[in-house]
């Protein structure tokens, strides 16, 4: 795992630029760094050493040295390509899956992508063509983020190193805000900042003479029809689920450091961790996280795991305190405003791993996405049955088992519920009903952004760069097979992988490696039909089924634990640190992307301890608001351009 | 200040941070998305310390809590 830069038809000394490019993300590759510099180009790499420990130093080239590449990731079945270009006479120089990709360059041009098992975002320079050819993984594991300027190209794994270049400009996008603020994330290729993209996932761009002659996807989320479905027995899509998912793990244990693994006490690290256990390595090292708060905390589910596979375990207890401390570091790696501070927990448990002197871990992330765990499906699902019986008083009592948080106190809040979550036939024929409740409620806090900021908005509506994104016949698919669409295209990659997964974990030199993402795992899930993914309001039931033998029953029958962290004890503690300066109504005027009336309205009303506060909406607005303030602070108004730590080059190439 | 005065007041003050806009006295909480699901809970402890009532299960429906007219009536009721 690593950083990569480059930059196309330079106008500074390449030299300079593109090590401090890479100097701005050395924590993605601390191990050594290299660069390229010919007339058209110069490429960067910072390198977490993990396969090919001695000889894997980047750029690579083939053998004529046409081709170089710089490349971030893993391609996991990299021997098995590697043997069928070896038949074909491509000699190797290294022993790094890098050096496979130029091969496969060659040997199949851009259509090789397909080949591809990993994670991955990479450049390969094509000194003949005079082409740059970029791609990333099929689900966006890893990033790559890009900027044009008249002739030139910038392109990096994080928006900071294209920052680096003086002539970039840094300045937050109010449509970005506006999605961020209804979504949660961006609509790829857009992001927080004018002018800087990123590439999607599953898609590669080529550019040739300073001009991106195409963007085009490799590989798109599945979204089969009825008869493309999977057609055999349910325990037939057990077996195939076993099968392919133990080999989705065997190929992500490869490495040439040891691997290690996250547990959170849900099911899919579970079966994660179950599976290299009995399969694997019987020595695994585990790590995870506990809250100070007990109404979040999951460290009773984790230690019966651990005394059950008998891993050797660390853990970390977080307080309140920590994620507070934590979170200008966490934005600083993410890019990107928050609504929810969850990926200050995953940032500090990368830490533990590295502190542990461990650079991999493979994750559960993706299984609710893949196989319907989330708890907006189970909903969209309920208010489904409650509308073709709508009289009913009993169906929608099932939406108060599923939000135990919202419902406390189900019998106070029924009635009123039911009218929030009630359905119209104008909703069931919205082709995102599963996710308007939530973006309708998000989009309120709209409400705090300033005058100039709505004023920049007038006329702007997200919903046609959303409705683009819609594969062929999507309307026409079942209602999870809709919603599972809209969660992975617009959260998994952006959020889930990104602020929550590659960044915080790369911010401490922890590469991640998550097998329900394995493209065959996916593929196979996306055909299953969706009541054996959710059974009833059983979630992720296909997968209980293929591995309850092998794991405690405890974690099985366990209730699903979205984790929340107690925003106001978090923010307004009374004790006076960071937040009392961002929040000011000076610097709020300053960075002029709030009301500062309604935004210190809102921050008075959760100082003061007598006011009553319940609103999730509100919570999301207080952190929504605040890690703006944070990531202009931080990128539009003292960005440093001079690294803390300068980079040494252990590999330099000029041609 | 009337009752109705000291309702729109708080809704204006918790749920719109201070700018009125058009709200109208009639306008739906919950459809106009001025109230969340959750909101919901932060009204009713106002209205019960306010006006020194106590709201039962089965009066929190929209028919009392949906409109600032909704809620002065239901809390006049209440409290007479």
């Amino acid at each position: 795992m690593c950083g990569i830069a480059g930059v196309l038809n330079y106008t500074e000394d390449p030299e300079k630029l593109i090590s401090a490019m890479i100097a701005a993300i050395q924590y993605r590759g601390p191990d050594e760094a290299g660069i390229f510099v010919d007339p058209s180009i110069a490429l960067g790499h910072c390198r977490l050493s993990i396969v090919g420990l001695d000889d894997g130093s980047q750029p690579i080239s083939n053998e004529d040295g046409t081709l170089w590449v710089v490349y971030n990731g893993e391609v996991f079945n990299y021997p098995e390509l590697k043997a069928d270009l070896q038949k074909k006479g491509h000699l190797f120089a290294t022993h790094t899956d890098t050096e496979v990709l130029v091969h496969l360059y060659e040997e199949y041009g851009k259509e090789f992508l397909s080949l591809l098992n990993g994670q991955f975002a990479f450049a390969i320079w094509d000194t003949v063509r005079k082409e740059l050819f970029l791609a990333r993984d099929r689900v966006g594991i890893r990033p790559l983020f890009y900027y044009q300027s008249a002739q030139k190209l910038i392109f990096a794994s994080e928006i900071k190193a294209i920052f680096t270049d003086p002539s970039v400009p840094r300045e937050i996008d109010p449509q970005a805000l506006q999605q961020i603020f209804t979504y949660w994330t961006t609509l790829t290729p857009r992001t927080t900042f004018k002018n800087i993209f990123e590439l999607p996932p599953g898609h590669f761009q080529i550019v040739k003479n300073g001009k991106i002659i195409e963007q085009s996807p490799f590989w798109s989320i599945p979204c089969y029809s009825d008869e493309n479905c999977f057609s055999g027995t349910l325990d037939e899509a057990v077996e195939e689920t076993r099968t392919l998912l133990n080999d989705a793990i065997r190929i992500r244990l490869r490495a040439d450091v040891p691997v290690g693994a996250y547990l959170s006490g849900g099911l899919d690290s579970s079966i994660i961790t179950s599976l290299i256990s009995r399969n694997f390595n019987n020595k695994l090292r585990t790590f995870s996280i506990g809250f100070q708060e007990a109404d979040f905390d999951e460290t009773p589910y984790q230690r019966s795991l651990v005394d059950y596979l008998g891993t050797d375990h660390t853990e970390l207890l977080i307080s309140n305190q920590d994620i507070k401390d934590n979170l200008p570091r966490v934005i600083w790696h993410s890019e990107k405003p928050l609504l929810r501070t969850a990926p200050v927990p995953m940032f500090l448990l990368a830490k533990l791993v590295r502190d542990n002197n461990f650079k991999v871990v493979l994750t559960g992330e993706g299984a609710d996405e893949v196989f319907g765990g989330y708890d907006i499906f189970k909903e969209a699902k309920i208010r489904h049955f409650w509308n073709k019986f709508p009289e009913s008083t009993s169906r929608p009592r099932l939406l108060e088992k599923l939000h135990p948080y919202i419902f406390k106190d189900p019998a106070r809040s029924r009635m009123i519920l039911q009218k929030f979550y009630g359905v119209s036939n104008a909703d069931l024929n919205d082709p995102c009903f599963s996710h308007k409740i939530r973006w309708d409620n998000t989009r309120k806090n709209m409400m705090f952004f300033s005058d100039d900021v709505m004023s920049e908005l007038s006329g702007y509506s997200p919903e046609g760069e959303l409705q683009k994104r819609f594969p062929a016949h999507f309307s026409s698919r079942d209602a999870l097979a809709k919603a599972q669409f809209l969660e992975m295209d617009i959260f998994m990659s952006n959020y889930l992988l990104s602020s929550q997964g590659d960044r915080v974990a790369m911010g401490n030199s922890v590469e991640l490696r998550v097998p329900f993402l394995d493209y065959r795992v996916l593929d196979f899930a996306m055909k299953l039909p969706s009541k054996w993914k959710i059974r009833g309001l059983n979630e992720k039931y296909i997968l209980k089924k293929a591995f309850a033998d092998i794991m405690p029953e405890q974690i099985i029958n366990r209730q699903k634990q979205p984790y929340r962290a107690p925003i106001r004890e978090l923010f307004f503690s009374g004790k006076s640190d960071y937040t009392e300066e961002l929040l000011s109504r000076n610097y709020l005027k300053k960075t002029g992307y709030f009301n500062t009336v309604k935004t210190c309205n809102l921050i008075d009303k959760y100082n003061k301890t007598d006011r009553v506060i319940a609103s999730e909406t509100q919570n999301m607005a207080i952190i929504g608001v605040l890690t703006t303030q944070i990531l202009h602070h931080q990128f539009v108004e003292n960005f440093s351009r001079q690294p803390s730590n300068p980079i040494s080059l252990t590999k330099r190439i000029f041609k | 200040m009337e009752t109705i005065s000291k309702i729109r007041a708080y809704i204006i003050d918790n749920f719109l941070f201070g700018e009125a806009g058009d709200l109208k006295n009639e306008d739906s909480l919950l459809d106009e998305g001025i109230v969340d699901s959750t909101g919901i809970l932060e009204l009713v402890a106002f209205l019960e310390e306010q006006f020194e009532i106590r709201i039962e299960d089965e009066e929190m429906i929209p028919e009392n809590l949906d409109s600032i007219d909704h809620i002065s009536e239901f809390v006049k009721r209440k409290s007479c």
